[in-house]
């Protein structure tokens, strides 16, 4: 296949770590070349964070460059908007329906963009939008909203339920396993 | 077996195969996970030391004992165990001695970017650097050879992208090492200077060798495609290159000190034009350029910041991958922020209600520095608050020093805070120190220290008392306060910033990320609310301005009460269940 490169980005402690883990062991099960570059540290600390996922026969550099992303997965609506430009014509953008103000808005001196989805809309970006926050209430856990939010991305790839399964698997903890593998099946299913 | 790892985790990795038994650290991003999965390995002995410096005497101390030992910490710590560093590089080793160090291009997590292979040059100690997960595991291991082969500890470089990227590894066996058997050789082991003058020798001797065994060692590989173009690079950077380049001709360092000048000139001359391509200063360059080989490198690319492959291509050729979508969007910036419950919130908001000057330090609570808190002057480096505020006394006397504090975390206090607070001591100061005792070692990401009780591997310990410390180095004003008592934390504040001596406030909280930590759970604001806007003082990212109203965000906010603290109308209170 051709490189596949995925994009997570949000608000830093949304999980977004863990959502990485999930598509690192995806591609890995599917025996492909492997690189996940995260973001640790300062940065985790409500700030903006973005995630590299890329697989394909063989993976250089870890980063995903302007216009290069396949998928670029939000967990936030403004973060969204801020990663557009990484976007490949054909791209998907998977978008959390959340908003999280950050600190410039939460002391006006920004203000949150408005009609965030109607402008990607417009520009001809392939868009595909989740309240993942309450499938993940529904599911019985607000902090599956991650695995919700792959369960809708999972739709825009060629990977199979059994390798997402396997994945999830691997990387959740037992305990929680039950109720993220729901989230990402509600997540599916829209 | 194969499995998908970070470069720290493959580090770890490296050093278990490698037989390491002792490891010690102090936690520093991008270096920290290094550490923290070592001591999944029940044959190593590790421990998080109070600062690099210890750390790598710890390490040092166990390789003369005759084990092989590591030792990791970022760029800045290499500034900490420097002094060090440069004499055990004349003593050398007798179990194998690698000390990891983790540069951070762009400045992710840091104060500053320098280069550490200035280091291993000035040091003279080499040094190795591996361009993706697989190559740390099996650097580390060559590293130990090296170690133990020239006599010398061996430096390996990472930098956040090599640190923080995760990709496949196939992990092997651990290596049956034995200890070595200790042997008292003063000539070699003690560094005064009739012994230092002979080690000294040694050491040219050693770089000598060294250099003749950078040109046959395969940590230096060619690559050969097309010799139009050919490239010379290490570690992360091999990999930005790769994307933009193509199929031409590579070298590519693994030893990136001391460098394989033959290797470096036969290269040259099979290909055409000459790239080298390495983030931060031209480490390569000016010694290739010394060989009197034409190259092209910093005059098209910067000293500053972090690489990637547009980078490359919009400095070297001159143009830019077409961007598909272009939305002239103003997203405001995210800036990082303290987090809901976040202890430092509590503290910010006194200081700067009481106008003081703001000496600070190294931690989440640098943050403060930020709008709108806004309440933090100065930071330079690892436990400098106090000293730097002692320093403002004198330079505009003492009252100018009772309206000036020193702040640091628990972690920093201890890892270098202590020496600072003798001299307040010592030279007749009157700054007040507030320590932020929140339980943890919080920015790199929950790290115990000497002050919280716990061993690295979660076993209990004996705990620093730190109201102790200050009482013994002659402290004699110590309070401990709670900075979610906002009155009462006011009140302590400004008592010992108006005393006449020098003196402590502990504030104590943890840190609210913390899992022993559990709060009420989300709180809502009810129509009591007057709109006063006091709430949004505090700079919560869970409390928002509607324009119309104000609003806790409940999936963020844990329930501290820190907000129902500065309310004056009972305006807030706990929220119905969140999970449906």
């Amino acid at each position: 296949m051709d490189n596949l490169n995925i994009m997570i980005v949000g608000v830093g402690g949304q999980g977004t770590l863990l959502a990485s883990r999930i598509l690192g062991n995806v591609a890995l099960q599917s025996g492909y070349d492997v690189k996940v570059s995260e973001v640790h540290g300062m940065s985790q600390r409500g700030g903006s964070v973005v995630t590299y996922v890329k697989m394909g026969e063989k993976v250089y550099s870890p980063l995903i460059e302007k216009g290069e992303a396949d998928i670029i997965m939000a967990f936030e609506k403004l973060e969204a908007f801020r990663w557009v430009e990484y976007l490949k014509a054909e791209g998907t953008m998977v978008v959390n329906d959340q908003e999280i103000n950050p600190m410039p808005v939460i002391i006006g001196k920004a203000k949150y963009p408005e009609n965030i989805f109607d402008t990607m809309r417009d520009s001809g970006i392939k868009l595909q939008t989740i309240d993942a926050l309450s499938i993940a209430r529904e599911c019985g856990n607000i902090k599956a909203v991650n695995v919700a939010l792959i369960g809708l991305m999972a739709k825009s790839t060629h990977i199979g339920r059994e390798v997402w399964q396997q994945a999830m698997e691997e990387v959740i903890p037992k305990k929680l396993l039950e109720v993220n593998v729901k989230a990402f099946d509600a997540g599916n299913q829209r | 077996m194969k499995k998908l790892m970070l470069g720290n985790e493959a580090v770890a990795r490296g050093a278990y195969e490698a037989g390491v038994t002792v490891a010690a650290a102090y936690p520093g991003t991008p270096s920290t996970e290094i550490t923290e999965n070592i001591a999944k390995y029940d044959e190593i002995y590790s421990e998080w030391s109070p600062n690099e410096k210890v750390a790598l005497e710890v390490a040092i101390g166990a390789s003369i004992a005759g084990a092989r030992s590591i030792c990791s910490m970022k760029h800045v710590g290499l500034n900490v165990a420097a002094d060090p560093l440069f004499t055990v590089s004349y003593t050398g080793v007798n179990g194998g001695l690698v000390i990891m160090v983790a540069d951070d291009p762009g400045m992710h997590s840091s104060q500053n970017e320098q280069d550490s292979r200035f280091y291993a040059r000035s040091s003279k100690v080499p040094m190795l650097e591996p361009s993706d997960s697989q190559e740390c595991l099996d650097y580390v291991k060559e590293a130990f050879e090296i170690s133990e082969k020239y006599d010398c500890p061996v430096l390996v470089r990472l930098s956040t992208r090599i640190a923080h990227s995760q990709s496949i590894v196939e992990a092997g066996e651990r290596m049956q090492i034995d200890l070595k058997p200790y042997v008292k050789n003063p000539g070699k082991y003690v560094m005064m200077p009739a012994m230092a003058r002979a080690r000294h020798f040694e050491v040219e001797k050693r770089m000598a060798a060294l250099k003749q065994f950078a040109g046959e060692t395969n940590l230096n590989t060619i690559e050969w495609g097309s010799t139009d173009i050919g490239v010379i690079t290490s570690g992360i950077s091999y990999q930005y290159a790769h994307e933009i380049f193509g199929n031409v001709s590579y070298l590519k360092l693994g030893m990136v000190y001391p460098l394989p000048d033959k290797l470096i000139a036969d290269f040259a001359a099979k290909v055409g034009t000459l790239y080298v391509i390495e983030e931060l200063e031209p480490f390569f360059e000016n010694q290739i350029k010394k060989l009197g080989i034409k190259v092209t490198g910093k005059d098209l690319l910067p000293v500053t910041g972090e690489y990637s492959a547009t980078l490359l291509k919009e400095k070297i050729f001159g143009n830019t991958r077409e961007k598909a979508y272009t939305i002239d969007n103003q997203s405001p910036m995210r800036p990082p922020v303290m987090c809901p419950g976040c202890p430092h919130r509590g503290m910010f908001h006194v200081l700067k209600k009481l106008k003081l000057n703001v000496s600070g330090d190294i931690g989440c609570y640098t943050l403060g520095a930020l709008s709108p808190t806004e309440s933090m002057d100065t930071c330079i480096c690892m436990g400098a608050s106090i000293g730097m505020a002692h320093g403002m006394e004198k330079a505009r006397g003492r009252e100018f020093g009772k309206k000036t504090v020193a702040i640091l975390g628990d972690s920093t206090f201890i890892h270098s805070g202590i020496t600072g607070l003798i001299d307040i001591v010592y030279n007749k100061g009157c700054t007040t120190v507030i320590i932020l005792d929140n339980s943890i070692t919080g920015m790199t990401g929950h790290q115990q220290n000497p002050t919280t009780g716990f061993t690295i591997k979660g076993e209990p310990t004996k705990q620093v008392n730190l109201e102790l410390l200050a009482r013994a180095v002659g402290i004699e004003r110590v309070r401990i306060a709670d900075p979610f008592d906002i009155k009462e934390f006011e009140k302590v504040v400004a008592e010992e910033t108006q005393a006449d001596e020098p003196s402590v406030i502990i504030s104590q909280r943890p840190c609210a990320l913390l899992k022993s930590v559990c709060y009420e759970g989300p709180q809502v604001i009810t129509d009591k609310c007057k709109k006063c806007r006091m709430c949004l003082k505090i700079a919560c990212p869970a409390i928002v301005d509607k324009g119309d109203r104000i609003e806790i965000n409940t999936a963020l906010c844990v329930g501290c009460k820190l907000c129902s603290e500065v309310c004056s109308f009972n305006a807030i209170e706990k929220a119905g269940d969140i999970n449906g």
